[in-house]
């Protein structure tokens, strides 16, 4: 105990406080500027440009990201692999906090954000793919709040809430299964309207199953890197299960993600034969597709498999953040870089810096949250008043 | 009713009914657009490039005034799209047959038969009307704008500059002037005719029938007849559309049906995980608890053979202290003998 409270004093004014600190301010400042001003005093958002990074990037990439709350529960739990255990609860505290920024990105950047819950309460717009992503983040972010409240009830010592909570464990799952393959697959399915506006060589009508199986990859990426990052600057926290278990996480994640990589570069390539766009691959456009399935898709699914068999936890590490810098990438390309590519360059889009400030600060916020609560609640270690309970 | 029409319309009924009534695609029928809807021929031959229809738009849509007045044909040097403060604008084109005269063509919303900003609308902002007009209601709008995102033409537009009431802006084939029975302000200010307003079943005989009179001023294509399933605005050109900045590569299919498949995938998905991941949780269950079974028989086992070799132990313990005792007994009675007859013989 008393180790710990030195170590939470010695931090409080470090190069990273000092750092997001500055971060915050900055994002509040061009918070006020962005509500107070509208979209075009902060953002490069224009009318061939409806969407930039804050839906590029905010929402389908940290979608995608957020995604290892699914996948881990649904591996401890409905696949019964016990020895991740020690990896749910970082995951879905992840997940919980992805989607909770998503929410909070997508109120900067829809015109006008009290109106949100209006495709639920005033008119449902069903024939759009976007009510059906509204709709499942909706109630995802409420299934991930529930799944994390065991955490935060039995830090607050309410035992008879917690084991209720503890009870739905294996229905919530289910339900996040449920809902994450219906929005992680919408998101790809929203660019099936613009065929003449997407690369051919991205669009593709098996763009929501693409989504759909690269999310399980940035779901198990991002576990093995968020946990090889709370291990660096969390073990104090961690208790003896976690620090066993951590090796057979990144091991057993190491080897899933390699395994699906491969798969999603078999159904990209089935993809790209299907609508016979191969001879699209020796133009500008197209060294940047090589780019992404090579760099991206395939090394990383060589390396993972590599690191898996000669046990190199280190490579193995590195390959899930290149892995999860891969998923930014795609999801950027199909939103920004592919779409509007018959625009000249004039009517392309790049972000304006308090657009991109406003990503960061977000990030940043995330961050904070995670260090607040992994601090204080019981997430890289077992309760132990609840150590034989599950 | 035949029986085939009864399960068709049962199958779009249900169809329609887990992905909304306004999406035609439901049906197994291509949708045509409703009998009867308004149009606009516009032939392209025709237009001189004047600005009217700009300002007459600007009029009875009550838009800002522009930098650069109406009758300034200067503008018409540079490329322009609409934009918040113009629903229509013309554009000036070079022209490849015969380079003196250049082209000029309008362009505003196009008033898709199956418009795609409707069906990508998450709180229904958008409607197709009986009459034509695709209308927008800013009552109800986000500002999420997926249908600036999904128009093919590139046609919506936004007021970024608006911080608390951004409105999507576009033309709105003047409803409020059609339903008096007014033209639409462009129609009615052309001075050339190059704009027509009419039933869109008959602007396209018109059209046909253009083109078949004189086959050489034009190209033998009614544009909107069929892109994107067709559109209430219709042009007539002399040259290719694509030389006039016109995407010749639309397709025929109507926007909703590239999103029909993805939204039919939702009740698949809905109802077989559950099954599934029941199941797998089922068998992962039943996989442990046959382990645990198997775990608590070798217990069992184990401490049975325990048992018995404990028994087995005692047993031979038990023997041995019989037989212990016995040869302790027969020594005992054996030397109580040998002293008895030692004592006789001392005796
Ligand atoms: S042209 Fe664009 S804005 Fe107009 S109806 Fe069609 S999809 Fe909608
Ligand atoms: S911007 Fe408004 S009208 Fe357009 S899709 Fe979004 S909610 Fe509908």
């Amino acid at each position: 105990m008393s180790s710990e409270t030195i170590e939470s004093r010695k931090t409080y004014l470090n190069a990273f406080n000092i750092c997001a600190g500055m971060i915050v301010l900055i994002g509040l400042f061009v918070t006020f500027l962005r509500f107070t001003g509208g979209l075009a005093k902060v953002t490069n958002l224009s009318n061939y440009n409806p969407w930039g990074i804050w839906i590029g990037f905010d929402l389908l990439a940290g979608v995608a990201l957020a995604a290892g709350g699914y996948v881990t529960s649904a591996a401890v739990y409905i696949f019964g692999m016990k020895k991740y255990h020690s990896a749910v609860r970082p995951a879905v505290l992840t997940g919980f906090l992805g989607y909770s920024l998503v929410v909070i990105a997508l109120s900067y950047d829809v015109g006008r954000p009290w109106r949100l819950p209006y495709p639920f309460i005033i008119q449902q717009g069903t024939t759009s793919l976007l009510f059906e992503v509204a709709a499942c983040v909706a109630l995802y972010l409420t299934v991930l709040f529930l799944e994390f409240s065991p955490a935060a009830l039995e830090w607050l010592g309410l035992k008879k809430a917690r084991s209720l909570a503890v009870k739905l464990t294996m229905v919530l799952t289910i339900f996040g299964v449920i809902l994450s393959t219906l929005h992680q697959s919408s998101l790809g399915a929203l660019f099936l309207i613009v065929p003449s506006k997407l690369h051919p060589l991205w669009y593709s009508p098996y763009l929501p199953i693409f989504f759909f199986v690269s999310s399980i990859i940035a779901g198990l990426s991002m576990v093995i890197f968020e946990s090889s990052l709370s291990h660096k600057h969390f073990a104090y926290k961690m208790d003896e299960t976690h620090l066993k278990e951590k090796d057979d996480i990144t091991l057993g994640f190491g080897k899933a993600a390699s395994l699906v990589l491969a798969g999603y570069f078999t159904i990209k390539v089935i993809g790209v034969s299907v609508a016979n766009n191969w001879s699209l691959i020796a133009t500008p456009y197209g060294l940047w597709f090589l780019v992404e399935m090579l760099g991206f898709v395939a090394l990383p699914c060589f390396l993972y498999a590599i690191g898996v068999r000669e046990k190199k936890v280190t490579l193995i590490r590195w390959t899930a953040l290149w892995t999860v810098i891969g998923i930014v990438v795609n999801r950027l390309n199909i939103s920004l870089v592919a779409f509007n590519w018959h625009l000249p360059s004039s009517e392309r889009y790049f972000p304006h810096w308090m657009e991109i400030v406003i990503s960061v600060f977000l990030l940043t916020v995330g961050i904070i949250a995670f260090r607040f609560i992994v601090t204080k609640m019981p997430i890289l270690y077992e309760h132990p008043e609840y150590k034989d309970e599950h | 009713m035949s029986r085939r029409k009864f399960l068709g319309l049962a199958g779009a009924a249900g169809a329609s009914a887990l992905i909304g009534s306004s999406a035609h695609s439901a049906s197994n029928k291509h949708f045509e657009g409703y009998p009867n809807s308004f149009g606009v021929l516009h032939d392209i031959t025709l237009c001189v490039g004047c600005r009217s229809c700009e300002a007459a738009c600007n009029r009875v849509n009550e838009l800002p005034q522009p930098d650069v007045s109406f009758s300034d044909v200067s503008v018409l040097e540079q490329k322009r799209r609409t934009s918040s403060d113009a629903f229509t604008v013309v554009n000036k084109h070079a022209n490849l047959k015969n380079s003196k005269v250049p082209i000029f063509n309008k362009i505003q919303c196009n008033h898709c038969l199956e418009p795609a900003c409707a069906s990508v609308c998450f709180v229904k902002a958008f409607k197709k009307t009986e009459q034509g007009p695709v209308l927008y209601d800013p009552s109800v709008c986000v500002g999420c704008r997926y249908c600036m995102v999904a128009c093919p033409f590139d046609i919506p537009t936004y007021e970024y500059d608006k911080a608390f009431t951004p409105r999507v802006r576009k033309c709105t084939l003047c409803y409020p002037r059609i339903i008096e029975g007014l033209l639409p302000g462009c129609v009615e200010s052309c001075p050339t005719g190059a704009l027509k307003f009419g039933k869109r079943d008959d602007l396209i005989k018109i059209a046909r029938d253009r083109i078949s009179k004189k086959p050489e001023k034009y190209i033998e294509h009614i544009y909107g007849e069929h892109e994107m399933g067709g559109t209430s605005w219709l042009y007539l050109s002399g040259v290719p559309f694509k030389q006039l900045g016109m995407r010749e590569d639309l397709g025929i299919k109507p926007a909703p049906e590239y999103t029909a498949g993805a939204l039919s995938g939702v009740p698949i998905v809905v109802g077989l995980w559950p099954v599934l991941l029941t199941g797998i949780y089922a068998m992962t269950k039943r996989k442990e608890k046959v382990a645990d079974l198997e775990k608590k028989e070798c217990v069992k086992e184990a401490i049975e053979k325990e048992k018995a070799d404990a028994n087995a132990k005692l047993a031979k313990a038990m023997e041995k202290a019989e037989t212990d005792k016995k040869t302790a007994i027969d020594k005992a009675v054996k030397k109580a003998l040998e002293e008895a007859s030692k004592a006789k013989v001392e005796g």
